[in-house]
């Protein structure tokens, strides 16, 4: 079906919950079997070796070779994640309180006030302390709703199948060309008082639809491997095969799946705070700016009003980036083999260059591969 | 064949869709919007004319005992004949007009670095992908990263820069509404204002948008140089440049065309923060102002307008991706 | 035919007839994969190609044959390396091309002008969203600038009708042709450019056995029109003894047996082609052990299907 196809091309490869059982990379067999995906499609693959890693230990089988290998990003991201979180949930207890309007106005930064206070005298970094644990409450939730709602529209329609996949598939596919922010700013606009949970609600309803289709794709084309046919000629329940044989294999695309929707969901309560549509009466990273913007901040060149907020969203969302992009890794080994495999070759003629600079066996003169010594663009 | 007519098939369900949900919305919500509506309306010192009562109901259903089906076809008549209601913030403008003013400059601008980040993202992403595994892939993280912010909150930081403290750009507006005080005027002085107008904004946008398109692009070049069928265009001795374009970003590109819509997606939401951040007299700004004074009509208008306008990108780039790749010609 | 005494490292043109003129000849090649810890792939490997000659390289998967068919066209990708080793072409008309020292324009020129390829899997080796004709004129664009597009649509045409495919199909795309049609396309492709050498990397073992005949056939029959030669790699022997004229024998990484087929049939030297033989079970005859539970009877070395 052209349909299908063209559903599939907008699906990339990154998205391939189980390749590493049947892709062959470079000539190389897989390198690592993703447990619990065992090729039951015959790989055409040349010379079969063990060919273990290029950076770091083999992993063990098991649980072990799904999680993402331990890299600097990896590092840095759980970093940033980890101390962001711990700052909103500890900060509060150590700062002002964030509604007390006791201090001076517009103040700028000192010992006293880490980064001054704002129109009202309330101390800015007491309420950066605590809007964290809203902003990222919001971001919670809604990266939940969206999970949900993208398994239950994305796996039920794959594997089920027939009508309920084309009902299902339909709706996913209005959800995801109807423009999403204008939803929720005019959503938004028809409640009077919004809170936290309001807002995540509707953050979480309108975000799901792209995780859905990918998901979607997955569970069709695992419907058909073999371990899923045989739980179901074995007399399996559906749901019993969904929990047990399909959900474990797409775990790694379903926690980039979540990232991914967390982070959205922060970026958008922020963006919605900053409009003024955001949770009425909470204070979240978001609605700092709003305020900092509406009161003349950026004309008043106070920076510390409005660059600390935006810079712990955005801290945190490189983090979770990162942590992404190391799943990335995952789902797609070719992302990080290929280019690892490049580095590696060409460290390994270097080397036996500056040890047999005049050997005869064409070492100097080594193979070249084709793409290193051209320059195609720019 | 069958293809365009599926996909034609669809979008007009969708647009359906959308209007419906247009007329819905604020039947579903919690309190009054009608009321709220006449509240605000007869405020500002607006009469209610029987027309404008005509208005009113069609855009919330009477209080007469029409059937909400009713209401649902009348509500399809007006906007067939192209009435989208009266607006109280600028009564007595009607609708489409105050759309029709803001249009041109979101498809202006919005369209413009649109086109131009996924030019950048898709010929930056071919060119990061092909030299896997040199110094090059250290600018992956970097554009991640560019992805992870705040669209808004950098272009605060960009307006604070760039127009506050520096002076280089204007903060506001799309042109200079003090030398051009009557208006748009086709002069080239009126482009060069625009066009300063439009930089830094234009610039927010594509900072932000480019990276998700240059990410994509470079996975999946990274995917498809591993094919077989690039293996064997080299082993044919051919050129390396034929290799990279039309063997590997061919294909490489297909995901994000098809994938255009999600994406797109996230620009409109960005642009719409923009125009708030300049006071950019586009959708965005239309919509937003709307909500602030809970000028209904025009909230569903912009609302239903924009839309529109995303839908009609993403059929235009599913007409593009049935153009190039053939594989959804011939078969069904 | 003499049957050559075992040795881990049988000369490179064992088993060659009289007469054989050397078209391809591979000296100590050695190839490395650079991971942690490096793996040998191709252990000191010598190989002499004849004009005409079909070549079959056998050897169960991972012992290295495709590893090693990739290294003498310089195809190897990374993290594949060539530590060592010659390669060189001996040239029709006279010239001796040392392949391995080739590099930038000049290996491309070399490229599928002197030695192709037709690879392991045709399925994905056509370009899906240009057209056959497009792929061919590719080739002629490449190597052949001064053709006219008349004088390329002529050759094209030629070249399908060659492989047994209908010339109308020029202008299809991959998906629109059934696998046994791709790898005949794939094949024509490789003729293009009348190349002295032809390595084909188990162009047979995704299609069924009807049209891995045919296949077979139109490569033999080929052979005979144009005279190129051929290094036929796949793990199935008998294949090879039905239409090869030597056999090389390769096993983790190295070649253990090189000879004629028929000295290779008839008296395999070496302890594992005599398993490999072994494995192949056969239509009459006893049914003699196989899968290399030991045991071979004297007439159980395979009647092949």
């Amino acid at each position: 079906m052209a349909d299908d196809i063209r559903e599939a091309q907008a699906v990339t490869p990154a998205a391939d919950a189980a390749p590493a059982a049947s892709v062959v990379v470079d000539g190389l067999p897989p390198e690592n079997h993703t447990p619990g995906i065992e090729p039951d499609v015959p790989i055409t693959s040349p010379d079969a070796f063990a060919v273990a890693s290029t950076d770091g230990p083999a992993p063990k089988r098991g649980l072990r070779a799904m999680l993402p290998r331990r890299s600097g990003k990896l590092i840095v991201g759980l970093a940033l994640v980890i101390a962001i979180i711990v700052f909103s949930i500890i900060g509060p207890f150590f700062t002002q309180s964030p509604t007390s309007t006791e201090n001076q106005q517009y103040l700028p930064p000192s010992s006293e006030h880490w980064l001054g206070t704002n129109h009202l005298g309330v101390d800015i970094f007491a309420q950066l302390a605590n809007g964290g644990a809203g902003s990222l409450m919001v971001g919670l939730v809604a990266g939940t709703l969206a999970l949900v709602l993208s398994l239950c529209f994305g796996i039920i329609a794959g594997y089920v199948g027939g009508w309920t996949d084309e009902i299902l598939k339909f709706i996913t596919n209005v959800m995801l060309v109807i423009p999403g922010l204008p939803l929720v700013i005019v959503i938004s606009a028809y409640l009077s008082t919004r809170s936290l949970w309001i807002v995540a609600l509707i953050l979480g309803f309108t975000a799901w639809a792209g995780a859905a289709i990918v998901l979607r794709l997955q569970a069709k084309s695992l419907r058909s491997r073999d371990y899923v046919y045989a739980a179901k000629v074995a007399g399996e329940k559906t749901h019993r095969i969904i929990l047990v044989e399909i959900l474990p294999n797409l775990l790694p695309l379903l926690a980039a799946n979540f990232l991914g929707a967390v982070l959205l969901a922060i970026l958008g309560e922020a963006g919605l705070s900053y409009l003024g549509l955001g949770p009425s009466g909470s204070i979240t990273w978001g609605t700092i700016l709003n305020q900092a913007s509406a009161n003349g901040a950026l004309a008043q060149q106070m920076w510390w009003w409005f660059v600390p907020p935006g810079l712990m969203i955005a801290l945190f969302g490189c983090g979770l980036a990162l942590i992404n992009f190391s799943i990335d890794e995952i789902i797609n080994p070719k992302l990080r083999q290929a280019p690892a495999a490049v580095k590696s070759v060409r460290k390994a003629r270097k080397s036996r260059a500056t040890q047999r600079p005049s050997g005869p066996s064409a070492v100097a003169s080594a193979p070249v591969a084709p793409r290193d010594d051209e320059k195609v663009k720019a | 064949m069958r293809f365009y007519v599926r996909r034609i098939t669809f979008y007009v369900i969708t647009l359906w869709a959308a209007v419906s949900l247009n007329f819905l919305l604020p039947k579903l919500m919690p309190g009054d919007p009608k009321q709220i509506f006449i509240d605000k309306f007869v405020r500002k010192g607006g009469e209610l004319t029987p027309a404008m009562q005509n208005s009113i109901d069609l855009l919330f259903g009477g209080d007469d005992d029409a059937t909400l089906w009713d209401q649902y076809l009348s509500y399809w008549g007006k906007i067939l004949q192209g009435d989208l209601g009266i607006s109280i913030t600028y009564y007595p403008k009607p609708v489409v007009e105050l759309i029709g003013a803001a249009l041109p400059w979101t498809l202006g601008l919005v369209g413009l670095a649109t086109i131009i980040s996924f030019i950048l993202g898709i010929v930056g992403g071919a060119w990061v992908g092909w030299k896997r595994g040199t110094w090059v892939d250290h600018v992956i993280p970097a554009s991640t990263l560019l992805q992870a912010l705040p669209y808004f909150w950098l272009a605060l930081i960009l307006v604070s820069v760039f127009s506050v403290s520096l002076g280089w750009f204007p903060i506001i507006g799309a042109y200079d509404i003090f030398s051009f005080d009557n208006g748009p005027e086709w002069s080239w002085e009126f482009v060069g204002s625009v066009v300063y107008h439009g930089t830094l904004p234009a610039l927010t946008i594509i900072i932000s948008a480019v990276g998700g398109w240059l990410l994509g692009m470079r996975n999946m070049m990274v995917s498809t140089l591993s094919e077989d069928y690039v293996t064997t265009a080299e082993a044919k001795g051919l050129r390396p440049m034929r290799v990279a374009t039309t063997y590997a970003t061919r294909n490489a590109v297909l995901p994000s065309i098809a994938g255009f819509g999600v994406t797109l997606g996230f620009v409109v939401a960005g642009s719409v923060v923009m125009e708030q951040v300049f006071s950019y007299p586009g959708l965005g700004k239309l919509l937003l102002t709307s909500v602030q004074s809970n000028d209904f009509a025009l909230m569903q208008g912009t609302f239903l307008v924009i839309t529109v306008s995303v839908l009609a990108a993403n059929f235009l780039m599913e007409l593009i991706y049935g153009f190039i790749d053939p594989r959804t010609r011939n078969n069904g | 035919m003499s049957t050559s005494t075992v040795s881990a490292r049988p000369a490179g043109d064992a088993g060659a007839g009289p007469g054989a003129i050397p078209v391809l000849t591979a000296s100590n090649i050695s190839i490395e994969y650079q991971v942690t810890p490096v793996v040998q792939a191709v252990k000191d490997v010598s190989l002499t190609l004849h004009r005409g000659e079909i070549l079959g390289l056998a050897g169960e998967s991972g012992c290295g044959k495709t590893t090693l068919a990739y290294g003498l066209n310089q195809l190897l990708k990374p993290p594949a390396l060539r530590t060592s080793g010659e390669i060189v072409l001996h040239d029709k008309d006279g010239h001796d091309i040392d392949v391995a020292a080739l590099s930038g324009n000049a290996l491309r020129a070399f490229r599928w002008d002197k030695v192709s390829m037709v690879f392991q899997g045709a399925m994905n080796a056509l370009n899906p969203v240009i057209s056959i004709k497009a792929q061919l004129f590719d080739v002629f664009d490449t190597h052949r600038p001064g053709m006219s597009r008349k004088e390329k649509t002529q050759r094209s045409r030629e070249l399908l009708e060659l492989v047994g495919v209908d010339p109308k199909r020029l202008d299809s795309y991959a998906h629109e042709l059934s696998g046994g049609m791709r790898q005949r396309v794939m094949i024509a492709m490789a003729l293009a450019l009348n190349p002295q050498v032809m390595i084909m990397d188990e162009p047979t073992t995704a299609l069924d056995v009807v049209v891995q005949r045919g296949i077979l056939r139109e490569i033999m029959r080929l052979r005979e029109q144009l005279g190129f030669a051929v290094i036929f790699i796949t793990h199935d022997l008998p294949m090879l003894l039905e239409i090869s004229d030597r056999i090389a024998v390769m096993l983790q990484g190295e070649i253990v047996e090189l000879n004629s087929a028929e000295a290779i049939y008839a008296a395999p030297a070496h302890e594992y082609t005599r398993k490999l033989l072994a494995s192949f079970p056969s239509l009459t005859g006893e049914r003699g052990a196989f899968v290399r539970a030991g045991g071979d009877t004297e007439d159980n070395t395979g009647e092949v299907a």
